[in-house]
């Protein structure tokens, strides 16, 4: 099965983009969700690849909270036009009329309606009936566990103890209307492939991944970046700028800063390499119980 | 596309000799992100991607029994290589003191079992995958569960792997689960064992303990075809030969598990194979351009070879390739590609563009192993689909040869296949395709079989060859077809299929539709399923398996009277979906009707005109429809009879007239 002239690199990156075309060739209205991270970034440049020379089939998604570092939301709008991929971006109505934040509501009320409601409205709007996502079985423990082709219930529901077995690169795309399937092409990547991908192929990323000086508070034991002036200060905090970068992108009074020096891509893998925390420690939402992932993916987060 | 990236050159040897990293290009994705480059940092980090790159990857599954270790082991390995992170062993000392079972000591277990459901019940119920890699090697690791009721999980996780790690507790020696773990691991073509002999310090490492396992072990392998075996002597949770020689096992000579791990060369002997790509997508974004997309599942080609395309047989050449990295002139195995031919010929996802000079066969009739995962049995002649490379395809397991004891391996009768039961099986599909024995490519000869009402994944299987009668009994074309049949009996031939439950009135109201017919002049038969019984299938029982032979023999009676041009009167219970389904599908479009005789279980078992119902209560039938055995209605049945509220006449009009094209007037 190994053929030895290819690269890990090229192995991974043939085998999501064989998933990719299986997505577009088994379902009748697919999506991928675009969060504008580094590891959207790579499945969005995969997709590219995938259906060269013609333009994906695939139309992108993003679940905006509201509460996105501006630069992301720039980013997004960038690259959707530059790839000619179709964008979709929806913001939970809901949460708009309850002006709904992670400052008055906590993260995880917060992260619930924005992200996982949100997530939920856009797919049963619009119909979706596969939905792709950059997540890792590297990430984390439940992640781990999950089968490529993910099932979802009608209600957007998964069931960890009774996934459909997936053999070799068959995957099992049949399902009822009003199910769903929600499709992980980056499973068997890790961390440091992607940023190597990222590299070889001179992906554009957000430069938050870039260490710059930037005004950010500490609390609670993160360095939380001042991105606009919705942020209230607490009594004593004073912005203080701060040469930092970020692991992974997301809401931006939930995701912590660290202090860095790597200011390119090369520096970040070097960083990288001698890393002593995983990329998931810098969300503030994950600290709950150990199994709050499988949690919240059960009742339909990403 | 990106920008930069038409100055990449295509590949058309090494990557390692092609890989540059021209200044100008990282400064220009630097730029790109509001950087400035910075030169000796950009040398270093291609240096290192280049190594990054050459090395290797191994996939293997550990597989064990529940107290063997075996997550212990993989945890073992992540934290002695270094692999786990701060937070991370934040957590799981935590977690240790929680829900650990060392004492409040790292019980590593927990690192591999995420769901909530395993930490608490301290088994492994899904396959997870772990990734490390060490200076030679990257590894992907599946922690595979050892419980039997797990056991399409563990198939899961082995699908996809070089090698297995199968674990066994020194004191215990080899149990009935490591049989069946190697019988699984073989049967999914894993090549490589390493037999790792567990908790050597709770037999004093002894080395006849080890050597005494081994040799059995050995012999087992052999018995099952695993061609490569090596034993090592470990202690997971002290770290005995994990990372290292231990001192404790001087009498070993062997290499430590990791160091094994790192060099073992599981490629396949370099045989050069032909070229075959399952063709998974179209891509035809204007007028100008048709190509075949897909993985190339072996073998490499190149523009100008000649192929053939297959099922249909049709030859051309390669005209070109786009590869991730561009426009190329050849593509090799592994490759995720999209080609494009000389000709303009048909092609469709789920054909398979092949090496004209060595096409592989194709045929609809094969002979496999199957692993049933479905709590539902497999049933001979029921109807699943079956996906293989890039197709899906109906397909029925014709007839079981013998199921074998995953525990034993002894081969029994069986005229059903139970969950994690494997069985040899024939297999019929609905149309021929183009495939490989299993042995030979994974990705032409490995199939899964998918429920048709529920859509999971019941089955996989391996395809070990072609059954010749598929080749060599050609349909006999008849000179006089069924057009001309039917012609002369004036009359548009067709199944109206009745079904209900015992006692609805199938057969009263199919004997006076008959009779009216009959009196109209057109030609009829009525199949009755009593008296069917008494004659062609006076063998068949009311077991699942016999009902559904019973209903594919009786449509298949039906299906020639309706070539030979007759109306044919069905007349069966017929109680599972399936089997209705199957019986449609063997006739053509308009040609079957299924008729839902809708009477109330109630109003049947008050009727019971045969005194069937009241003898299936007193528990002297078994197996009764209704009663002991379930009656699955028809969703979309062509004429639905609701017996309650039609009189016998009005739903014998109603059948007539839907039959004969007329408006109802009922």
């Amino acid at each position: 099965m190994t053929k030895s002239s290819q690269s890990h690199l090229d192995r991974l990156e043939a085998e999501s983009i064989h998933i990719l075309r299986e997505v577009a060739a088994e379902f009748a209205n697919p999506v991928m969700l675009y969060s504008v991270g580094k590891d959207s970034s790579v499945l969005l440049h995969l997709l590219v690849k995938a259906f060269a020379p013609g333009r994906p089939p695939i139309p992108l998604l993003h679940i905006d909270t509201r509460w996105k570092f501006r630069e992301m939301i720039a980013f997004r709008d960038l690259r959707a036009a530059e790839t000619g991929c179709t964008l979709h971006v929806h913001i939970n109505p809901d949460g708009i009329a309850q002006d709904m934040s992670p400052i008055t509501y906590g993260a995880t009320v917060h992260t619930d309606v924005m992200k996982t409601q949100g997530l939920k409205q856009a797919l049963d709007k619009f119909g979706f009936d596969a939905a792709i996502g950059g997540a890792r079985r590297d990430e984390e423990k439940s992640r781990a566990k999950e089968r490529v082709f993910s099932f979802r219930s009608a209600q957007h529901r998964w069931d960890p103890k009774n996934q459909r077995p997936e053999l070799w690169n068959l995957y099992n795309a049949r399902i009822h209307k009003g199910e769903s399937v929600r499709v992980f092409p980056l499973s068997n990547w890790t961390e440091l492939d992607i940023w190597l991908y990222i590299f070889r192929e001179q992906i554009p990323v957000p430069s938050l991944y870039l260490a710059k000086m930037r005004p950010v508070v500490e609390r609670d034991g993160a360095l939380i970046m001042v991105d606009d002036d919705r942020l209230p200060l607490r009594d004593g905090e004073q912005p203080m700028m701060k040469r930092v970068r970020f692991r992974t992108l997301g809401c931006y009074p939930l995701t912590g800063a660290i202090e860095s020096d790597a200011d390119s891509l090369e520096a970040i893998i070097e960083e990288m390499l001698v890393s002593t925390t995983s990329e998931r420690q810098g969300r503030v939402i994950d600290h709950d119980p150990s199994a709050s992932m499988e949690k919240k993916k059960q009742e339909g987060y990403f | 596309m990106k920008p930069g990236m038409g100055n990449r050159t295509v590949k058309t040897g090494s990557r390692n000799e092609q890989r540059s990293w021209p200044e100008g290009q990282a400064a220009g994705a630097a730029r790109q992100m509001g950087m400035e480059s910075q030169h000796s940092e950009a040398i270093s980090i291609a240096e290192y991607l280049a190594q990054h790159e050459s090395k290797g990857l191994l996939r293997f599954i550990t597989c064990g029994s529940v107290d063997d270790g075996k997550s212990t082991l993989i945890g073992r390995l992540l934290y002695d290589s270094k692999l786990l992170l701060d937070d991370q062993l934040a957590t799981l000392e935590s977690d240790s003191r929680r829900h650990g079972t060392q004492n409040g000591e790292m019980d590593f277990a927990l690192l591999v079992d995420g769901l909530a459901a395993e930490r608490e019940q301290g088994i492994t119920i899904d396959v997870a995958y772990r990734f490390f890699d060490t200076e030679r090697r990257k590894f992907i690791v599946a922690d595979c569960p050892g419980h039997e009721q797990y056991t399409r999980n563990m198939a899961t996780g082995a699908s996809t792997a070089d090698l297995a790690i199968v674990l066994v507790d020194a004191r215990k020696g080899l149990l009935i689960q490591t049989r069946r773990h190697s019988y699984i691991v073989s049967l999914l073509g894993i090549r490589h064992v390493i037999l790792a002999v567990n908790k050597m310090d709770l037999v004093g490492y002894d080395q006849v303990t080890f050597e005494r396992t081994a040799h059995e072990y050995r012999q087992l392998a052999n018995q099952f075809g695993i061609e490569n075996v090596h034993c090592i002597p470990l202690s997971a949770l002290r770290g005995d030969n994990m990372m290292s020689a231990s001192p404790q096992m001087s009498w070993y000579e062997g290499d430590s598990l990791l160091s094994l791990l790192e060099t073992i060369d599981v490629s396949r002997p370099e045989i050069s194979r032909p070229f075959r790509l399952p063709v998974q997508w179209v891509n035809r974004p204007d007028q100008n351009f048709r190509g075949f997309s897909g993985l190339v599942a072996s073998g490499d080609i190149r523009v100008g070879d000649e192929v053939i395309v297959l099922p249909s047989g049709t030859r051309t050449r390669l005209a070109g390739v786009i590869n991730p990295q561009g426009e190329s002139d050849a593509a090799s195995e592994g490759e995720a590609v999209t080609l494009t031919l000389a000709d303009e010929v048909d092609v469709s996802r789920g054909d398979v563009i092949a090496a004209a000079a060595h096409p592989p066969e194709v045929a609809d009739q094969f002979a496999a192993h199957v692993l049933w995962m479905a709590d539902a049995p497999l049933l001979p002649g029921r109807g699943y689909w079956l996906k293989i490379g890039c197709q899906t395809v109906g397909a029925q397991i014709t007839e079981i040869k013998h199921r074998v004891d995953i525990n034993s391996q002894k081969f029994l009768a069986a005229k059903r296949v139970n969950l994690n039961e494997v069985a040899y099986c024939n297999l019929m599909l609905d149309h021929p395709i183009a495939f490989e024995a299993y042995a030979d490519n994974r990705a032409l000869g490995g199939f899964i079989l998918i429920d048709r009402q529920s859509n999971a994944t019941v089955g996989c299987g391996t395809i070990d060859f072609a059954l010749r009668r598929a080749t060599n009994i050609h349909w006999h074309q008849l000179e006089i077809n069924r057009h001309a049949r039917a012609a002369t009996k004036g009359q548009t031939p067709s199944c109206l299929w009745f079904t209900g439950l015992s006692g609805s009135g199938k057969s009263t109201i199919a004997n006076l539709v008959d009779r009216r017919l009959h009196a109209m002049g057109y030609h009829t038969y009525i199949l009755d399923g009593d008296n069917v019984r008494h004659g062609l299938n006076k063998d068949l029982g009311f077991t699942d398996e016999d009902r559904v032979e019973n209903i594919r023999r009786v449509a298949e009676v039906a299906k020639l009277m309706v070539d030979a041009g007759l109306i044919v009167l069905v007349s069966f219970i017929s109680p599972f979906r399936d089997e209705r389904r199957m019986a449609r599908e063997l006739f053509g479009e308009n040609e079957f009707l299924e008729v839902y005789v809708d009477t109330p279980l109630a109003l049947c078992e008050q009727r019971d005109p045969k005194g069937l119902y009241r003898r299936a209560r007193a528990g002297e039938i078994p197996n009764f429809t209704g009663i002991s055995s379930p009656y699955q209605p028809p969703e979309h049945a062509d004429i639905h009879l609701p017996t309650v509220e039609l009189t016998t006449e009005q739903s014998v009009e109603r059948v007539t007239s839907r039959l004969l094209g007329q408006t109802t007037h009922v």
